[in-house]
């Protein structure tokens, strides 16, 4: 491949091109890696999302700063078809609602509640951990025959039928597509659950 | 070759197959010409206002099928109004009225309306086979329509459509003497189904071969479906969340394993992975997979059924299989022959693949001829070893999902990276750029692809000079499409009797004038120049302003019926 051997073999037509920047911008600094100044402006890596659309609002010589653009997308980038697009957006947003990514948490005793987001836990043990530093308790250890052994506190879960279970028993997906809220039962009221105290 | 009776000539055309030689058939004489056009039995119009219906009806009067493409590609991602064209109807209408013995329509990016698929199913007897791809403009009470009266219907397709859904009655509208559907694909509906009508069709169906579902069809209707149907070819799954321990599943497990014809599966569009173990059984059979709806199937459970995939010729995936399962994939799937690897989250603009996973698929699947890939990044020297790797590339599409980004090490344009590509695949058709790319690479592009059909360029090139290089060079270019690319009028009016030899050009956010479309328009008149003016962005003024007035959008493309009647008031034919 001959690289960037065209320009440089005496044809160097990019110099004798009539610009309208300044002399010497545009093309020193190896093939084409600053653009020309009189090109459309088109947005680069390392500007962010809204200054790239303003770049482009502000075309045609225009230098006027573009109204503040909410959410900046290139039109039609990337080219992907919007029914695609429609029906992974469409789940993104289902996800968030129904199937409880955000969810509250309650602790019996606690003056009020709390809400997270289960998304951001990739298993069982993060999540406890999270709980357990939120609402300052112990778990204890989860086993599947006995629950949680040695801790006052039990964490449940209230499911997509409406019933209290207790969190672990499931694959965490399965938990994590069914949980509605979470409730951090006492010990006392826990038993029957599997609470080992 | 004048004294074979025509019969003999019409027995030998029959086994021309593709348009393209029917077509070069047709014009060695009258006499082929004539025998060629009544004999023709499938005709294809990649551009629906290329030619009059009544046209078409007139010369092959032996037309069964049809294949009508409308709006231009871009269409596809929001860069073409909504009404700007492509109706179905005036087609259906005018074969109705010619008597045309309609058996076989497909469309891709048209308008259908439920009037036309009314018409549709009312006016061909032997109406056979129905297949929409990336249309829109039709509801459920259209299809129920095709199901009610299309007697003989074999297939309906529907793949990719905005369809409006006013629930799922359309199904039970298949009479229950119907017995022929070989080919059912409704996965794209979003409404509810009604799925004892569903069954029952499946029952009365033995030469069912390809049925893909909506999201609406559950597990144990699937199982049901399956026991009836173990004769499918293609399944796509629809909805697959369910307890691993349900006695449900576990039917499941035993329905799947009577599939053994089962070539095709795509679906997935809700589910659960770790129960995706059930399908395992089918894998090793597998040629064709598309996950590309399914994001909730990554990680280890994708991996685990990809290991099971040896035969797969084609796959199509979500970029959350992220490099290392790209390399899994080039290991296990040896035959692999076409990739497409989608973004699963395009709003966000982060990409889970690089040039790694391109250069592990180019490794090890030496018979890769196929590839839309969106990426996060690409480097030169990634392309040039897929290059080397893979000279049999037909298509090759990269999306970088920042458009003029440069390579990832060494921050260069990437003209070299796709010069290689163009340079080791001779056989090239199909192309598509991105990444920070100067005038080279159209250099290179010009130069060395010469079977090169379709080209799509965005935010590419430094000068006129890139397109020119394009025009000149690829003799055998039919549809080029450009945007927010610095090619003006210069390049536009190089050489205009070139358009003629394509089907159509699109240019949009480029350099162009009003005045040089204007000049286009007026020395080449069999052309179609479109000016697309939305917002009222523009003035149709005359004049020096001409020069000064950039055209935001344009769509020209070959024609012989003249200016068309049905463009919208933003639409201006030069």
């Amino acid at each position: 491949m001959e690289g960037g051997v065209a320009y440089e073999q005496g044809l160097n037509l990019k110099a004798t091109e009539l610009t309208l920047g300044l002399p010497g911008t545009g093309e020193t600094e190896g093939q084409g890696g600053v653009r020309n100044n009189n090109k459309r402006p088109m947005p680069t890596s390392e500007t962010n999302e809204e200054e790239s659309q303003a770049l482009k609002a502000a075309d045609r010589g225009s230098t006027a700063p573009a109204a503040k653009l909410c959410r900046a997308q290139i039109v039609g980038w990337p080219p992907i078809r919007s029914y695609r697009k429609n029906s992974l957006q469409e789940k993104k947003d289902s996800e968030g609602e129904a199937s409880g990514m955000y969810v509250k948490v309650s602790m019996d005793g606690a003056p009020y509640l709390r809400k997270i987001d289960l998304k951001v836990y990739r298993g069982y043990p993060e999540l406890l951990k999270a709980l357990e530093a939120m609402f300052k308790f112990a778990a204890g250890v989860y086993s599947e025959r006995e629950g949680y052994k040695g801790s006052e506190y039990v964490p449940t879960y209230e499911d997509k039928d409406g019933d209290w279970m207790l969190v672990g028993d499931v694959p965490w997906d399965m938990f994590m597509s069914s949980c509605k809220r979470l409730r951090i039962m006492k010990g006392s009221e826990a038993r029957g659950l599997g609470c080992g105290v | 070759m004048n004294y074979f009776p025509d019969e003999v000539l019409e027995h030998i055309f029959d086994f021309v197959g593709s348009h393209k030689d029917r077509n070069s058939v047709s014009q060695v004489c009258k006499l082929w010409y004539r025998i060629e056009s009544y004999s023709r039995q499938k005709v294809f119009v990649g551009n629906c206002y290329a030619i009059g219906p009544e046209r078409v009806a007139e010369r092959f009067s032996g037309l069964k099928s049809i294949t009508l493409k409308g709006k231009p590609h871009f269409a596809d991602f929001n860069l073409v109004p909504p009404d700007w064209g492509g109706f179905v109807y005036p087609w259906i209408e005018a074969f109705a009225r010619s008597r045309v013995g309609l058996e076989e329509l497909r469309l891709k990016r048209m308008v259908v309306s439920d009037e036309s698929l009314e018409l549709l199913s009312r006016s061909f007897p032997n109406f056979k086979s129905l297949v929409l791809v990336s249309c829109e403009g039709f509801t459920t009470d259209g299809l129920a329509a095709v199901a009610a009266y299309c007697r003989q219907l074999k297939e309906l397709d529907l793949q990719e459509n905005d369809v409006e859904d006013h629930r799922g009655h359309w199904l039970s509208c298949f009479p229950e003497s119907s017995t022929s559907l070989v080919s059912l694909n409704f996965a794209c509906l979003k409404g509810d189904i009604n799925l004892p009508a569903l069954e029952r069709l499946v029952a009365r169906s033995p030469n069912l071969k390809s049925l893909r579902l909506s999201r609406a069809v559950p597990l144990d209707v699937l199982q049901r479906i399956l026991i009836r149907a173990p004769q499918l070819l293609d399944l796509g799954v629809g909805s697959y969340l369910h307890d691993p321990d349900s006695e449900n599943y576990n039917k499941l497990v035993t329905a799947i394993q009577k599939c053994k014809s089962v070539r095709s599966l795509s679906g997935f569009l809700d589910v659960a992975p770790h129960c995706l173990s059930a399908f395992h059984i089918i894998c090793p059979n597998l040629t064709s997979l598309n996950l590309s709806y399914a994001p909730g199937i990554y990680d280890n459970e994708l991996i685990k059924l990809l290991r099971h995939c040896h035969k797969l010729q084609r796959l199509w995936i979500l970029d959350c299989i992220g490099d290392k399962g790209l390399e899994v994939v080039a290991s296990t799937c040896k035959d692999l022959e076409e990739l497409r690897v989608f973004p699963s989250d395009p709003y966000v603009g982060q990409a889970a693949v690089t040039e790694e996973g391109l250069v592990a698929i180019s490794r090890g699947c030496q018979k890769l001829n196929s590839i839309l890939y969106f990426c996060q990044q690409m480097t030169n020297a990634a392309l040039i070893t897929v290059a080397k790797n893979c000279p049999n590339f037909v298509r090759f599409r990269l999306c970088i999902l920042d458009p003029t980004k440069p390579d990832a090490v060494t921050q260069q344009p990437l003209d070299e990276g796709f010069g290689a590509i163009v340079q080791a695949c001779k056989d090239l058709k199909r192309l598509s750029l991105s990444g920070l790319l100067t005038d080279q690479v159209f250099l290179y592009i010009g130069m060395y692809a010469e079977q090169l059909e379709m080209l799509s360029i965005a935010f590419a090139g430094d000068s006129d000079k890139g397109m020119q290089y394009v025009l000149k060079g690829c003799k055998k270019l039919r549809k080029l499409e450009i945007r927010d690319s610095p090619f003006g009028n210069a390049a536009l009016l190089m050489d205009v009797a070139k358009y003629e030899t394509m089907r159509s050009l699109w240019m949009s956010s480029c350099e162009v004038t009003l005045g040089g479309c204007k000049a286009l328009a007026k020395r080449m008149p069999g052309l179609n120049v479109e000016i697309i003016n939305e917002n009222d962005q523009m003035e149709f003024v005359g004049g020096c302003d001409d020069d000064r007035q950039k055209v935001e959008k344009m769509y020209l493309y070959r024609t012989l019926a003249g200016q068309r009647r049905d463009a919208p008031e933003f639409v201006w034919t030069l």
